[in-house]
C-alpha cells in the first residue's frame, strides 16, 4: 500500500503567541516546532497500515527549511521519505494555492491512500484534506477516531455533534484524522530509528522544481488572506470567593455570585 | 445590482439544526448591510416541508432539493447538491455553518469552485460594500481578521453558538424552490448511523459545561460533576490528563487538541489551567474554577475562584445550586 501523509509544522500547543510587527503574523523566534498533532495521529495510523499491508510511507509538506526538521521526526517514527515544498512564494498565498501545489507532488507519487490531520492547531481551518481529495478527484472520509482496512476498501468512525456516523469507501482515498492522543497513541522515535532517519531520502523542491510557475501562486492568485491581527479580549481580573467562609458559605456566595452578577443561573 | 447572500443550512433527523437559524440569522444582517436579498439552500430527505420554517429569520427564497438518498451526510453526494444550489442562487456572500459537517462541505466546494473559504468565524463585518471576518488562531490564543481579494466570492462558516438568532417572524413566508439535482452513485458510503440518545449535551453547543481534570483522580469521581452537571442541563467535558488517563471519552476532552467550546457558564474543577486548555475554553462568558490549588494558572481566567478541595466544594455546591432553583421555581 502506497500511503502519502500530508504533514503540517505547527508551533507546541503549550506556546505562548504573540503578534509580530507587520500586525497580521506572529512572532516565531522562540517557537517550539511540533508536527502537529492531528497530523501525527494521521502518521500513526499510516504506520500501523504499513505494518500491515505493506508498502511505503511517504511525507509530503511544505514551509520553510525547519519543517526539515518535522520530516525527520516522522521518518524517525518510521515513515519512508519525504518531500518538503519550500517556496517563500507559498507562504505569501492562501490554502488553495498551496494544496494545489502539494497535489502536484502526492499525484506524482501515486498513492493508494492519502492521510492527514483533520485539522491543524495553528490556524485550524480544516481544509487542506478535503480540498486535496477534491485535486486528486478522489472520496474522502473526515475526521476518523479509528481506521480499518483489508487493502481495498477503508472504513471510519466519524463523530458529529450527537452521534457517531460510520463511513466505508474502497481506495484510493483520503482519510483525515481527528481524535486525541489517548486514541491514536502516535509512538515515539526510536533510537536505531532517529540514526536511519538520517540516511532516508528527503527532497526540498521549489515550484519551479515542480514544473510550476510562481506566477500563479503567491499573493496575486490568493482568495483570501489575513489582513491582521489582534489579541483576544482581555478578561476583568476575575475575584476568589472567599471571606473567611467555610465551604458551605462559599457555595452559596458563588450561587449568589452566579444568580446576581453574572445572571448566568 | 449586488448579487444575494446565501446560507447553507444544515438538516439532520428531521429538522435544521439551531446552527442553521444562526447563520440564518447573520445572513439575513449582513444582506440588509449589504442592501441585498437573503437566499438559503435546504437539503436532505424530508427537508421540503420544513423549508418555510427559514422564512421566520428573514430568508427570502429556500432552494430545497429533497431527496430520500441525503438522508444522512455524505460529503460526495452532498456537495454535488450544494454546488448545484449555490449555483442556481449565484451568490455575492455565502454563509454556512462551522459544525462537523458544515466544515466538511464547505472546504470540498471551496476547491470544487476555486473560492476562498474562511471557516469558524465569530464575526462578519462589512465594510464598502465587502465583508470581512474574524476567527480564532491558535485555539483563541489570537484572532485573525481576513478578507478577499477582488472579484472573489467570500466563504464564510461560522462558530455555532456564537451568532446570535433573531427574533421569530414566523408571519413571513419564503419562497420555496424546489431544485431536482440527481444523487449520483458515490464511491463512499454512509454505513452506519449511531445517534447518542443518552440525550448526553454537545460541548460545542451547550450553554453550560462542567469540566474535570486530573484532580478528579479518577473516572468513578466524575459521576459527581455528572450530578452538578445534571443540575444547569450542561455538558460534561474533561482535559487532556484526564482523557489520557482514560477517565473520559476523547469527544469529551477541551483544548487546543480537542473542542474549544464557548458557553454562558464553564466551570473547571480540578483543573490547573493549561495554556493549551485554556485557549479552548478561554473565550467562555463567564469562569469558575474550583482547584485547591491557589497557584494554579486557572485562577487567571477565571471570574470566580473557588480555593477548596472540591470532594468538599462540588457536593456542597451542587446542594446550593438545588436550594436556590427550589426558591426561584
Amino acid at each position: 500500500m502506497n500511503i502519502v501523509v500530508l504533514l503540517k509544522q505547527t508551533p507546541d500547543t503549550e506556546s505562548v503567541i504573540r503578534i509580530a510587527g507587520d500586525g497580521k503574523s506572529i512572532v516565531t523566534d522562540d517557537l517550539k516546532w511540533i508536527i502537529n498533532p492531528y497530523d501525527e495521529f494521521a502518521l500513526e495510523a499510516a504506520l500501523r497500515l504499513k505494518e500491515k499491508h505493506g508498502g511505503k510511507v511517504s511525507i509530503v509538506s511544505y514551509g520553510p527549511q525547519r519543517v526539515v526538521e518535522a520530516i525527520r521526526t516522522a521518518l524517525a517514527m518510521g515513515a519512508d521519505d519525504g518531500v518538503l515544498i519550500d517556496d517563500p512564494i507559498l507562504a505569501e498565498g492562501d490554502l488553495l494555492g498551496a494544496m494545489t501545489a502539494m497535489s502536484v507532488v502526492v499525484k506524482d507519487l501515486n498513492p493508494d491512500i492519502v492521510c492527514c490531520g483533520a485539522r491543524a492547531v495553528d490556524y485550524d481551518q480544516a481544509q487542506r484534506g478535503a480540498m486535496m481529495a477534491e485535486f486528486l478527484g478522489w472520496p474522502h472520509l473526515a475526521l476518523a477516531v479509528s481506521l480499518d482496512s483489508d487493502g481495498t476498501n477503508v472504513s471510519i468512525e466519524r463523530p458529529v455533534e450527537g452521534g457517531i456516523v460510520t463511513l466505508e469507501a474502497s481506495l484510493p482515498v483520503l482519510v483525515t484524522f481527528g481524535g486525541s492522543h489517548s486514541i491514536w497513541n502516535p509512538r515515539y522515535a526510536s533510537l536505531p530509528g532517529i540514526m536511519k532517519a538520517k540516511k532516508k531520502p528527503l527532497a526540498v523542491k521549489s515550484l519551479t522544481d515542480l514544473a510550476l510557475d510562481p506566477g500563479q501562486f503567491g499573493r496575486t492568485s490568493a482568495k483570501v488572506l489575513i489582513t491582521s491581527l489582534e489579541p483576544p479580549p482581555q478578561r476583568a481580573p476575575g475575584r476568589i470567593v472567599n471571606g473567611g467562609l467555610d465551604t458551605e458559605g462559599k457555595a452559596r456566595e458563588l450561587v449568589r455570585a452566579l444568580h446576581d452578577e453574572a445572571k448566568v443561573i | 445590482m449586488a448579487k444575494d447572500v446565501c446560507v447553507i443550512t444544515e438538516f439532520r433527523e428531521g429538522k435544521f439544526r439551531r446552527v442553521s437559524y444562526e447563520v440564518a440569522s447573520e445572513g439575513r444582517r449582513i444582506a440588509d448591510a449589504l442592501g441585498v436579498r437573503l437566499c438559503a439552500i435546504a437539503i436532505g430527505s424530508g427537508v421540503e416541508g420544513k423549508a418555510p420554517e427559514l422564512g421566520a429569520y428573514g430568508v427570502e427564497t429556500v432552494y430545497v432539493t429533497d431527496d430520500p438518498a441525503l438522508e444522512h451526510y455524505l460529503n460526495e453526494t452532498y456537495v454535488v447538491v450544494a454546488e448545484a444550489l449555490v449555483k442556481k442562487c449565484d451568490p455575492g456572500v455565502v454563509i454556512l455553518p462551522a459544525s462537523v459537517n458544515g466544515k466538511d462541505l464547505g472546504a470540498t466546494l471551496a476547491a470544487r469552485l476555486q473560492v476562498g473559504l474562511a471557516q469558524d468565524c465569530v464575526e462578519i463585518r462589512c465594510e464598502q460594500g465587502s465583508v470581512k471576518v474574524k476567527w480564532p488562531i491558535f485555539a483563541g490564543k489570537c484572532l485573525a481578521w481576513s478578507e478577499w481579494t477582488e472579484g472573489t466570492t467570500p466563504f464564510i462558516s461560522c462558530r455555532p453558538n456564537v451568532m446570535s438568532c433573531l427574533e421569530l417572524d414566523e408571519t413571513r413566508k419564503p419562497l420555496v424552490e424546489v431544485v431536482k439535482v440527481p444523487v449520483s452513485e458515490s464511491r463512499s458510503k454512509v454505513k452506519r448511523v449511531d445517534i447518542d440518545t443518552s440525550g448526553k449535551k454537545e460541548l460545542t453547543e451547550a450553554s453550560v459545561i462542567v469540566s474535570g481534570g486530573r484532580g478528579m483522580k479518577d473516572a468513578s469521581n466524575y459521576v459527581l460533576l455528572e450530578e452538578l452537571a445534571a443540575l444547569f442541563g450542561a455538558a460534561v467535558g474533561a482535559s487532556r490528563a484526564a482523557v489520557d488517563s482514560g477517565w473520559r471519552p476523547h469527544s469529551d476532552q477541551v483544548g487546543q487538541t480537542g473542542k474549544v467550546v464557548n458557553p454562558n457558564l464553564y466551570i473547571a474543577v480540578g483543573i490547573s489551567g493549561a495554556i493549551q486548555h485554556l485557549a479552548g475554553m478561554g473565550s467562555s462568558k463567564f469562569i469558575v474554577a474550583v482547584n485547591k490549588d491557589s497557584d494554579a494558572p486557572i485562577f487567571s481566567k477565571a471570574d470566580y475562584g473557588i480555593v477548596e478541595d472540591l470532594f468538599q466544594f462540588i457536593p456542597a455546591f451542587a446542594e446550593e445550586v438545588r436550594k436556590h432553583q427550589a426558591t426561584c421555581s
